[in-house]
């Protein structure tokens, strides 16, 4: 395999995100819903955002291609390829989307238009991001229904979504996504809707691609065995922060953040059957009334009154691991010990 | 001998018909039918937990759903401690329904919004005459403390509870009339990761204390590996293979076991593969293939397997699997010795 190197640079090329803020007024006043991301995706790289419901991973990704929709309100810098994208025009953001960077979504069963054979919906974004003409799309369109492993992709072609599967739908997405040849493919859940054997074979369709055209990917899911056998590095995030970042193979195994290891904890491991899991107590705070500190203090067996009264900032502590926690080595001990 | 299962399903058949339309009257075709369950035999242990795991659409909920006689099998039939259910009494019947308690997959559906939590409680003790009127709140706040919710948590509605919460209400609901076997269909597939390994803790605390029976239907590989004493692998209505658990994960001895087996992401990262571990998808449950219904996956299958549908057969022990390749997955001796 062509992993490329988790140390890579993203200088020229690639994905760099700052300081990245998205805000909904609410009734109650208003709720960061992604609050200072911080992230970076080097060309070929596969960067996993893990989160659970509500963590705003979705919103980050679609606040990097400036996808969100009023109330909610989007801050901070995204470059791409070396120039911001949140400085730039919604008419030259519209070239960047859906070309360059391109993305595919949790429902494969309504992010597809019910009335429009498939054809159409891949030749569209042809048609938007191309110069090729009518023939040309046509064979392009055939040539991208047969990568992303469409079996009789000729007569498949003139048939409506609702005549394909949930897997072969979210091909279909993929076909699109992939139709403008993007240099990144932003994945948000693309495969939680979908039975094992064939999430199986979605998560290698994405692995084969990223090695067969450089893409990058920033892959959102909150299954954390999805992480482990697809992303290069991983960022966890927690109640619109990431609290954790990393490679894929040093978070899983050294988690220096105590929600991070309570989430490698829940899941089931094998050897060590029908015995307690390591459960995280409580549940997700909501996002308009985040406890002062640390927002995953209440939750917490390693709060001390320090987390309770001061938000600990997201700092590096070894190369290319950078976690929010006062008190991460003495976590990190723990896991060692265990 | 062994002890008699306590509850036994034999050759059950369920079928979902469609309304007969003008083109199967004009052409005399009987309606289409999706095939959920096709000749399933299955034992539940008394103190056991059996794992159903299987895909969408392989029939696990309908299976869960004949278990507690919320669905009649058009074959076969379900025994409960010897007893045909559907032959059962009504005096019978109730006593079957308290000792048989089903939770389900959402939480957010299966508790009516308008009934406050002792609304919900208090209707199951008192349905089933399980406490006198007086001993019903002392009742109800035990219960409540069995499932870990606070005590202050009767008065309140269910849109005032978080999705595992609300679990916990199903699971106390459930067990508020003492009974012997537990169903749960999916019971932790809709909750965060976190909130999921607190109900499983709670689940497998519970099954200890109260000696219960679980049947736990879902189609997470890892946690029905964690919880389950036997695990029984469903594929388009079929029961392929069943057996104890830990012989299952070891060796499977069915194709479409390995293949799911193999698809389940590994939680450890070094152990990543490039290629798929399963080709094609479920054949539409409408018009099932002939022969064996893995056929059109199956890298293996040969003549034999278009032709005939392979029965359970025996693998090791108390290890069953439905497939005509009998040495498939078979651990050669050698490693046998060297264990």
């Amino acid at each position: 395999m062509t992993a490329p190197s988790p140390d890579r640079k993203t200088a020229g090329g690639g994905l760099k995100v700052r300081g990245l803020t998205t805000t909904f007024a609410t009734p109650r006043g208003p709720a960061a819903v992604v609050d200072g991301i911080n992230l970076d995706v080097a060309p070929g790289e596969i960067v996993g955002l893990v989160g659970e419901s509500g963590s705003g991973k979705s919103i980050t990704l679609r606040s990097i291609v400036r996808l969100v929709r009023e109330p909610g309100k989007v801050s901070g810098q995204v470059e791409w390829q070396g120039r911001d994208l949140m400085a730039m025009s919604e008419a030259d953001l519209r070239k960047v989307r859906g070309a360059e960077i391109a993305m595919i979504f949790q429902e494969p069963m309504t992010a597809l238009n019910p009335v429009l054979p498939v054809r159409l919906q891949i030749e569209e974004n042809l048609s938007a991001h191309s110069t090729l003409d009518r023939r040309a799309r046509r064979q392009r369109a055939l040539e991208l229904m047969n990568i992303v492993g469409i079996p009789a992709a000729e007569r498949r072609l003139d048939e409506y979504p609702h005549q394909f599967s949930g897997g072969m739908r979210q091909r279909v997405m993929i076909a699109i996504a992939l139709a403008s040849s993007p240099k990144l493919l932003l994945a948000d859940e693309p495969t939680t809707a979908l039975d094992v054997t064939i999430q199986d074979q979605i998560l290698k369709l994405i692995l084969d691609l990223r090695d067969r055209f450089g893409m990058s990917v920033v892959f959102v899911t909150h299954d954390l065995g999805v992480v482990a056998a697809t992303c290069d590095r991983m960022a966890v995030m927690y109640a619109g922060r990431i609290v954790e970042t990393g490679t894929v193979t040093r978070v899983f195994a050294e988690p220096h953040h105590p929600y991070t290891r309570g989430l490698l904890g829940s899941v089931p491991r094998i050897g060590a059957e029908r015995s307690m899991l390591l459960s995280i107590e409580g549940t997700p705070p909501g996002l308009t009334d985040l406890p002062d500190g640390c927002a995953f203090h209440p939750r917490c067996s390693f709060a001390t009154d320090r987390c309770r009264a001061e938000r600990p900032p997201l700092e590096s502590f070894a190369a290319g691991r950078e976690v929010a926690c006062f008190h991460h080595r003495t976590v990190a001990a723990m896991a060692e010990a265990a | 001998m062994r002890e008699m299962p306590l509850i036994s399903v034999e050759g059950v058949s369920k079928r979902f018909r469609f309304p007969r339309t003008a083109p199967d009257i004009l052409t005399g075709r009987s309606p289409a039918a999706v095939h959920a369950l096709n000749n399933v035999d299955l034992e539940v242990h008394r103190g056991e937990t059996l794992g159903v795991v299987g895909e969408s659409g392989c029939g696990k909920s309908t299976l869960a759903r004949c278990l507690v006689r919320l669905l009649e099998p058009d074959e076969g039939l379900v025994r409960f401690d010897g007893q045909d259910i559907s032959l059962l009494r009504p005096a019978e019947r109730r006593a079957f329904n308290r000792r048989v308690q089903m939770i389900f997959q959402d939480p957010y559906s299966s508790l009516n919004p308008r009934m406050s939590v002792r609304q919900v409680l208090s209707e199951a003790l008192s349905v089933h005459a399980m406490r006198q009127k007086a001993d019903i709140p002392a009742r109800i706040t035990e219960l409540l403390g069995l499932v870990r919710l606070p005590a202050d948590a009767a008065g309140r509605y269910p849109h005032e509870f978080s999705g595992g919460q609300r679990q916990r209400i199903g699971i106390a609901r459930a067990l508020a009339v003492e009974p012997e076997v537990l169903i749960a269909d999916e019971l932790v597939s809709a909750l965060d990761v976190s909130v999921q390994a607190q109900v499983i803790n709670l689940l497998l605390d519970l099954q200890e204390r109260l000696k219960l029976t679980v049947v736990f239907v879902a189609h997470d590989l890892r946690l029905v590996r964690h919880i389950s004493h036997r695990v029984a692998v469903m594929y388009l209505g079929k029961v392929v293979e069943i057996s104890p658990t830990e012989a299952l994960f070891a060796a499977p001895r069915h194709p479409y076991s390995k293949a799911l087996l193999d698809a389940a992401p590994e939680l450890d990262p070094a152990r990543r593969t490039c290629v798929a571990a399963a080709r094609g998808e479920l054949p539409n449950p409408l018009d099932l293939p002939a022969g064996c219904l893995f056929n059109t996956r199956c890298p293996f299958a040969f003549e034999r397997c278009l032709a005939e549908r392979p029965h359970l057969s025996n693998r090791g022990p108390a290890h069953l699997a439905a497939c005509h390749l009998t040495d498939f997955g078979k651990p050669p001796p050698a490693t046998i010795a060297a264990q």
